[in-house]
This record gives structure tokens, C-alpha cells and sequence, in this order.
């Protein structure tokens, strides 16, 4: 039986309690992508900065519980000085360490995290989810796993205009 | 904890829901989401599974006697809701999906033939994205005028300018209660001020029905819609309730098996109401069950369980307040007689999805989000509330075992 331990680790109610990267950048220069999340109502609000390829500063604004705000916190603090490319491989990591059903979670996880890894072609080494993986324990709760991904989509979507229109 | 809190209604009446009697993460359930849903009774699960074991077939224009048993229960099904309801006659009951379906009944045959640019619908903004979204579609295709009668803080209808929006209006469309604050709003009242303006009235009476008497006529309602499965009855079956001389003008809202009288190449003619409104196969077991769920409550009595949720949410209210302080807040009126057991709250600064996860760690089963009231949610300020609700078979164990949950939000996300 999952237990709230499996949810609430400590760093993401760190996180949660103090959000890294918090508040909105100017539009223009800065580019804005929204995630809403229809059946609870939680929002967050994106602006981010772009230098060529790499994303310089991102903001993190909107409300909303604790597994979306400190998962859309803990993802600033992961994508700020990346590049695009790096961003869609840590994106799609993560998202398949959240697709991971939760009989396959055994034990301290961290076997189905390397299937995660190798999910994103990244099990070299070269890509670290890091405290991201203190959201391994969402997937246990498959009600969250929409709050968990809400600021990772709005990104891939604000990436994929911004990209677009440059 | 004494689970006695009026004196018609007692601890026996959990007993007759089955699912009560399980356990939530090694916990007894807690079931405090009936604004949702409710639970159901062994009479209505029987009933249905009754239906299906013995009489199962499909109803009307079958000669054999199981087509004529299965026809003869839906239609004593019929005959229940409109005595449950006071209405004059049964053929007033037209059963549908659930409300909203109901609502769109409404909104598509009546609105659809009696709404043009020049006409004005009055909502209020505490209503559930069932009575209005039907608007907003209609609205859209006939460029008919959507006005709003706005909310006081304590969470009433401020009826200050009622007079200037029934203006010209040809509708108000209203709840009855509130899923979200509990307010019971003043129907009868609405009932005189819409008529006098020329409007008809239509009530939502999806959290109305199941916890209160209900007199249609007393309500002064024109047409009335709520849903089974809030009211100890199953899902998929809802009601509209309207006076004949509107149904009878109404044209058809689905077409097809049951609601003809003929079909030609040419064209159809519609049966006679009810029947012009229940297009195809109706959900004939569903049905039976709401009407052995109209039966249990009435065993019950209607004012024994709205005295039962009154004295319950008196109690709620107290016990709330006396163990979590200023760190709780209540929102809608907070005089027990003026609301239903709908109790919406805000517990420190914890979304509200925080809060119902670890209240389900012990079995506390309440309700987070905006409870498809937007409108409503932007009016209080907030993107989300937790709902506890409350219905005939909740004591004050229920209540204490919820106020003891918050403990654990409380600890968990402490300042």
C-alpha cells in the first residue's frame, strides 16, 4: 500500500514551502506558457528567457497543490542553463519515470527509474533526474501524476512555440 | 461519541448501505462525499438486482408477461418520483440520463423554440456548470442574453436588483441548494418575482431533492431537474419534472425508438409526454432502483432526514470550529436551518488536493476541486475548495473522525 511518505518526501514539500524560481520575467523579451490542469483548477504560469538555444532564466508564477508547484520548482531549478535538446531529454525522463506503473516499483524504485532512464536513451550517465526523483513516489498515486507533470508539459509546449517561431 | 443526533434517525440506518461496512487503507470508511454521490442501500441494490434476475426485458409493446411486469415496474418507478415530488400527475416525469441531460432537455426543446436574440436568461453565480453551460450554448446559437444575479459574502443570492434582471427575461434558472456552499436559496420567493416579470422558472434541485420535503408546487417551479444517484438511488438516471402544458408544447429533444407515435418516409409524429422525451431503450433497471430509493426514503421520512442533516451539520460546524479555530474556515451561511449539510472549507493555506490525500489515508473520503462551479470559485477567490458533505447515513463519529484527520494535514504541512 503506498503510503503518504511515498508523496510527500521532504524535498518536495521543501520545494513546496519554498519555491525556487518564483514570479514572471517581462514578455518580450521573456516568452510565457501556461499549463491548466481543468479538473482542479491548478495553473502554472511560465516565462523564460532564451539565448539562442539555451534557456538563460525561467519563472515560475500560478497556484496550485504541492506536487504541481514543487514539481514545476524543482523542473526551473533542472532546465535553467540548458539547452533545448537537454530540456526534451530531461522532459521525456521524467515523463516516463511518471509513466511507470506502479506494480513495477519495487522495492526503493530504483530499478524502474533505470528503466526510465533507458526509456529517455539516457542511461549513460550524461542525464541525472536528480531531486526529480523524489517524484518517483507520485506514480503510486495515479490521481497526481497529471499535478506532477502540469509545469513539464506547459514547458515542452512554450519550448516547441518558441522554437517554432525563431 | 454518541452516533445519535436526531431522534427519527439512527446509527441502524448505516447499517443498510453495504459499502459502508468496508475499510479504506485499513481504516472504516469514512464517507463524506454525497453532494457527489451517494451510497446506496441494500433495498435499491436488491431491487435492481431483482429486476434483472426475474424480470429483466424490454418495456412497453412486449405481449409476453415479463415485458408486461418490466413495463408495469418502470412506470410505478414513475408513479413514486412524482408522489416523492408532489406532482400533479406522473406524466410529468420524464426520466433522462441524469440532470444535466435534463437540463439540456430543457435548454434544447424549450429554450430552443422560445429563445431568440432579443431574449434575456437569468442564472445566478452559484450555479453548477450544468445549468450553465446549456445556456452558454444556446446563447451562443440564438444571441439570447445571459445575466447573472451575483452572491453576498456570507454566500446568499444577493437579490438587491432581481427586479431589474427579470426584466424582460423570459427564464431564471436557478439551484435550489448549492453543491458547493449549501445555501438553500429562496425558490417560492423566486417563483413570484420571475412569474411577475413574465419569466418562467427552472430549479436545479440536484442537492435539494435527496435531503429535503420537496412540493413542486409549493416551490413554484416550472420545470425542476435532479439526478438518482445523489438521492440513494444508481447512476444513469436523471429526472425532469415540468408542468404538462409546457411539456405538451415542447418539441421532442433525441428522436428515435419510443418517442413516435408514427414514422413515415416522410417525417414523424411524437408520442404523447412522457414518452415524446425518452427516446430509445430507457435505463429500465436504474429506473426500478430509483424507485425503491424514492421508497427507502420515504420510510425514513423526509423531515426526520432533514432534521437528521440539520442537528449533523449544527454539529459539523461546532465540532469544526471548536478543534482547528481560526486555522478553518467555512464558507456559505452559517445558520444550519438556512443550508444543507454541503460543507465547503478552507484548511490553513493547504490545497485543498493536500488535503483530501491525507484525509484519504484515514478512510476520510471528501471532495477537492472547484466542483464544477467556476464561476462560483472565482466569485470566493479561490481555485479550489474541500468539500465534506453529508447525507442520512452520517453520525457525529463521521464528523470526528474527519475533524481528527485535519490533525494530520495540519502536521504535515505545519507552518
Amino acid at each position: 500500500m503506498a503510503g503518504l511518505e511515498d508523496l510527500y518526501r521532504e524535498i518536495i514539500l521543501d520545494h513546496y514551502r519554498n519555491p525556487r524560481n518564483r514570479g514572471e520575467l517581462e514578455c518580450p523579451p521573456a516568452h510565457r506558457s501556461e499549463g491548466f490542469n481543468p479538473l482542479c483548477g491548478d495553473e502554472v504560469v511560465l516565462t523564460f528567457e532564451m539565448d539562442g538555444d539555451t534557456v538563460t532564466d525561467l519563472r515560475v508564477g500560478g497556484q496550485g497543490c504541492s506536487i504541481s508547484q514543487a514539481s514545476a520548482s524543482m523542473m526551473s531549478s533542472a532546465v535553467i542553463g540548458k539547452s533545448t535538446d537537454e530540456i526534451r531529454d530531461l522532459t521525456r525522463a521524467f515523463k516516463a519515470m511518471m509513466s511507470i506503473h506502479e506494480e513495477s516499483i519495487g522495492g526503493d524504485g530504483s530499478e524502474a527509474l533505470d528503466g526510465a532512464s533507458d526509456a529517455a536513451g539516457a542511461n549513460d550517465g550524461t542525464l541525472r533526474l536528480g531531486d526529480l526523483e523524489a517524484l518517483r513516489g507520485v506514480v503510486k498515486f495515479p490521481v497526481r501524476i497529471k499535478c506532477a507533470t502540469l509545469g513539464w508539459n506547459a514547458l515542452a509546449t512554450g519550448l516547441d512555440e518558441t522554437v517554432g517561431a525563431s | 461519541m454518541s452516533a445519535r443526533v436526531s431522534p427519527e434517525i439512527d446509527g441502524a440506518v448505516k447499517s443498510q448501505f453495504p459499502l459502508l461496512e468496508r475499510s479504506v487503507h485499513g481504516r472504516p470508511i469514512v464517507y463524506l462525499d454525497s453532494a457527489a454521490s451517494s451510497q446506496k442501500p441494500a433495498a435499491v441494490l436488491d431491487a435492481m438486482d431483482d429486476y434483472y434476475r426475474t424480470v429483466n426485458a424490454n418495456v412497453h409493446r412486449g405481449a409476453y408477461e415479463i415485458a408486461a411486469a418490466a413495463t408495469e415496474l418502470m412506470e410505478a418507478a414513475r408513479a413514486d418520483v412524482a408522489r416523492f415530488i408532489s406532482a400533479p400527475s406522473a406524466d410529468e416525469i420524464v426520466f433522462t440520463k441524469n440532470a444535466t441531460e435534463a437540463m439540456n432537455l430543457v435548454a434544447r426543446s424549450w429554450g430552443g423554440s422560445n429563445l431568440g436574440p432579443a431574449d434575456a436568461i437569468v442564472l445566478t453565480e452559484m450555479e453548477h456548470h450544468a445549468n450553465i453551460v446549456p445556456w452558454h450554448i444556446l446563447a451562443a446559437e440564438r444571441g439570447c442574453e445571459i445575466r447573472w444575479i451575483p452572491i453576498t459574502h456570507d454566500g446568499c443570492l444577493d437579490l438587491t436588483d432581481l427586479d431589474r434582471l427579470l426584466d424582460g427575461a423570459k427564464l431564471l434558472s436557478v439551484t435550489a441548494m448549492s453543491n458547493v456552499l449549501g445555501t438553500l436559496n429562496p425558490i417560492p420567493r423566486l417563483a413570484a418575482a420571475a412569474h411577475d416579470a413574465g419569466a418562467l422558472l427552472s430549479v436545479d434541485a440536484s442537492q435539494y431533492v435527496p435531503h429535503l420535503p420537496t412540493d413542486v408546487g409549493a416551490l413554484g417551479a416550472d420545470f425542476m431537474v435532479f439526478t438518482g444517484h445523489k438521492m440513494c438511488g444508481p447512476t444513469g438516471v436523471g429526472v425532469l419534472w415540468a408542468r404538462m402544458e409546457l411539456l405538451d408544447a415542447m418539441p421532442p429533444f433525441l428522436g428515435g425508438g419510443e418517442m413516435i407515435l408514427d414514422v413515415t418516409k416522410e417525417g414523424f409524429r411524437p408520442n404523447t409526454v412522457p414518452h415524446k422525451f425518452e427516446a430509445g431503450t430507457p435505463p429500465i433497471a436504474e429506473i426500478v432502483g430509483l424507485g425503491a430509493a424514492v421508497r427507502y426514503l420515504e420510510g425514513l421520512g423526509m423531515d426526520a432526514v432533514r432534521a437528521h442533516e440539520v442537528s449533523l451539520t449544527g454539529y459539523a460546524l461546532r465540532t469544526l470550529t471548536d478543534r482547528h479555530g481560526d486555522d478553518i474556515t467555512v464558507h456559505g451561511p452559517s445558520e444550519p436551518a438556512q443550508r444543507g449539510g454541503v460543507l465547503s472549507f478552507v484548511y490553513r493555506d493547504v490545497h485543498p488536493h493536500d488535503i483530501s490525500q491525507v484525509l484519504d489515508q484515514s478512510g476520510v473520503c471528501v471532495r477537492a476541486g472547484h466542483h464544477c462551479a467556476k464561476p462560483l470559485m472565482r466569485c470566493l477567490g479561490v481555485t479550489a475548495t474541500t468539500r465534506a458533505s453529508l447525507y442520512v447515513y452520517n453520525d457525529t463519529s463521521d464528523i470526528d473522525s474527519l475533524a481528527e484527520a485535519l490533525d494530520e494535514v495540519g502536521a504535515l504541512f505545519g507552518r
